[in-house]
């Protein structure tokens, strides 16, 4: 939870030198969501993702410099300086692939869960998606052939109202999200995406559930897209939102919420976290100094890769 | 062709070449899956398929929702996880609804994510022509596919080929557009017993000559033969080049014999413009414009949609005599007319919407 959102805010510092020359999506104030379904997934399940991932590739144990490196289109990023910010993956965290055509990795998630079934290894895939995702044709494709075949998969939607800058009410009826998923058969939940907690909590039942065999779990997580929708500022002036409306999001911060309970349980907590804050700041900064000493790949790689052996 | 033996060799269907690759390559590879709409119903794709859900059950070939697209992200997901999966389209036409799948992720799923996943999918399309299949049931899209880097475009004209084709398109590491034109599945001829496969990316001169080249694919290598054959009798030697891949495309082979011959006319079953013979013809002119004695022809269909009827779709496609045609004209050949005439009446003796006369319809 605190490495997201330290990890997002020293991008959106740095973004401004100019030197991580591809789009960032970042994910300030949706940190809990994948922070609480990470935390119920085992280090074998394996997530998938769209453009907005960084909070789900830090929150599932990705590698900071692979990814920071990627940022800066580094031999040593996660795809070598191909895919960029939008292809996130490091497999040896479970993070298979992200791409950022809205929907498009949901069919490639559920056939992943499908060869894990056939393979009877127990892997529970989780594929991450948007308010907006569910727009899409293929999501319901997707929901259908996952239900119908009772694949061990979580369709975990964030809903932040927001595709780029049009809300939710110009898009959608007014209904709630998860019934889309539950006419498919499925077990649903939506819960305060800002409670890490609750999160967590309703993940783990749907991993329960899906580890004996029940098919999907659809989540929607209810939350709110701080920055802007590609880029490392704040938007709220240029129209498509209020400030009220942002201070109003920004009181129920993830982060603090968290601070709260841990303090309510533990008097030391504030001691503990301070630590926490700084052993990972470190560590981002390591990872920075990393990418920008890692060497860009070699013109050779233009022509490499594109067929496999 | 790779063999691993000597092998025996029998007349076998199009299709029944297709169901006896398939066979041997999921006996072959435990990996191996299947998926299509109607892939285990009565009609097994026109006979392609055969009694394999049978022997192979219901996890390893079955039949789908009605999804194009998340179907083919399913063959890449399942692929990311090791699996080799092959999916079937009745027609291309219904494929045009996975485009994103195929172009987005599929295609580049090896490249963009550096060569750590590796995409092996084979998609069957079917492409083809009469009983009235119109303007969205027999697109011959090959241009299409064979412009996105990352796919392999496959076509195969003979029995023989089909089912070497199909078993190096399964064991390829790459997605693969499998393009079957319908009126091929009724076609007899030899097939090679057992285990073989030939390889994507080459070519094959199934006729030698000097006087001219004709490059062809698919059904089309059956008229430009026929072409050829009937050139023969004023002495006018044509060699046929079965393409069998256009993408990679084998252009040694096809350069190798402009420079033997010095003429080039390329047919293909799909729209003349921005199609395969169009890339053909100006690779060749980019690599051997001085062996050309003659401008390069192609053979194609109308830049139109393909019309229902058959009163008016025996104008829309070109046949042997078109071939025949053009090559008499860049050789200056005046004494040609009984020729294309003969090849015309044989066409005119057949109904033009159907490969032959013993087939009934519907498709």
């Amino acid at each position: 939870m605190i490495r997201v959102r330290e990890f997002e805010e020293t991008v959106a510092t740095r973004y401004s030198e100019q030197e991580m020359r591809c789009p960032v999506h970042l994910s300030v104030g949706q940190e809990a969501p994948p922070s609480g379904l990470c935390e119920a997934l085992a280090e074998k399940d394996q997530i998938f993702s769209h453009h907005r991932s960084h909070g789900h590739y830090v929150a599932k144990g990705g590698s900071l410099k692979k990814l920071i490196s990627e940022f800066y289109g580094k031999a040593t990023g996660c795809t070598r300086g191909v895919g960029g910010s939008m292809h996130a993956m490091d497999v040896d965290a479970g993070i298979i692939a992200c791409t950022p055509i809205v929907g498009g990795i949901m069919p490639v998630a559920v056939g992943s869960a499908m060869a894990h079934k056939y393979d009877g290894n127990g892997i529970v895939t989780a594929v991450f998606l948007g308010d907006a995702t569910l727009e899409e044709g293929v999501v319901h494709e997707s929901f259908n052939f996952a239900s119908l075949k009772k694949l061990p998969i979580i369709f975990f939607c964030e809903n932040n109202f927001f595709s780029v800058y049009t809300h939710l009410r110009d898009r959608q009826p007014d209904r709630p999200l998860v019934d889309l998923a539950a006419a498919h058969k499925m077990d649903v939940y939506s819960v305060d995406g800002n409670d890490a907690v609750e999160v967590f909590r309703v993940s783990q039942l749907a991993c329960e559930s899906i580890r004996k065999g029940n098919g999907p779990v659809f989540i929607e997580a209810i939350t709110y897209r701080w920055r802007e929708h590609c880029g490392p500022n704040y938007d709220n002036d240029i129209g498509y939102r209020t400030e009220e409306e942002f201070q109003e999001w920004k009181k129920k911060c993830p982060v603090e919420k968290l601070t709260k309970q841990l303090l309510l349980e533990d008097k030391d907590a504030e001691e503990k976290i301070k630590k926490i804050h700084t052993k990972i700041r470190k560590e981002i900064e390591d990872a920075f100094q990393f990418a920008l000493e890692s060497p860009f790949p070699a013109k050779e790689e233009l022509f490499k890769n594109l067929y496999a052996n | 062709m790779q063999t691993n033996s000597s092998k025996t060799q029998r007349k076998l269907s199009y299709a029944k070449a297709l169901v006896e690759a398939t066979d041997i390559c999921m006996e072959r590879d435990p990996k191996v899956i299947m998926f299509g709409l109607g892939v285990n119903d009565p009609k097994r794709i026109f006979g392609t398929v055969g009694n394999l859900p049978e022997k192979y059950g219901k996890d390893r070939i079955f039949d789908v929702p009605l999804s194009e697209n998340a179907l083919t992200g399913i063959a890449v997901g399942a692929a990311t996880m090791g699996y080799r999966a092959i999916l079937t389209h009745q027609r291309l036409d219904f494929a045009l609804l996975s485009l994103d799948q195929i172009i987005n992720n599929a295609a580049k799923w090896h490249y963009m994510f550096a060569g750590q996943w590796k995409c092996p999918i084979v998609i069957r399309m079917i492409i083809g022509r009469g009983w009235g299949q119109g303007p969205q049931h027999s697109q011959s899209l090959q241009a299409i596919f064979a412009h996105i880097p990352g796919l392999k475009v496959v076509m195969p004209a003979t029995p023989a080929d089909a089912k070497g084709l199909f078993i190096a398109s399964v064991e390829d590491s790459n997605p693969v557009i499998f393009l079957e034109h319908r009126w091929l599945h009724y076609l007899e001829g030899e097939v090679p017993d057992g285990y073989y496969s030939l390889p994507l990316g080459k070519s094959q001169i199934s006729l030698e000559g000097n006087s001219v080249t004709l490059v062809a694919s698919s059904y089309m290598v059956y008229e430009s033969y026929r072409a050829a054959e009937a050139l023969k009798k004023i002495g006018i030697s044509a060699e046929v080049i079965n393409l069998q891949t256009v993408s990679p495309l084998d252009l040694e082979t096809i350069i190798k014999s402009v420079k033997k011959t010095g003429h080039l006319v390329v047919a293909d079953t799909g729209h003349a413009s921005f199609g395969v013979p169009a890339e053909i013809i100006s690779r060749v002119t980019e690599n051997c414009f001085s062996a050309l004695k003659s401008a390069p022809v192609r053979i194609a269909c109308p830049d139109y949609p393909a019309p229902t009827t058959f009163a008016l779709a025996k104008h829309y496609y070109p046949r042997s005599s078109d071939i025949a045609e053009a090559v008499l004209k860049i050789l200056g050949e005046s004494n040609g007319f009984e020729i294309t005439n003969n090849l015309k009446n044989i066409e005119q003796s057949l109904r033009p919407d159907v490969p032959d006369l013993k087939f009934t319809g519907p498709f």
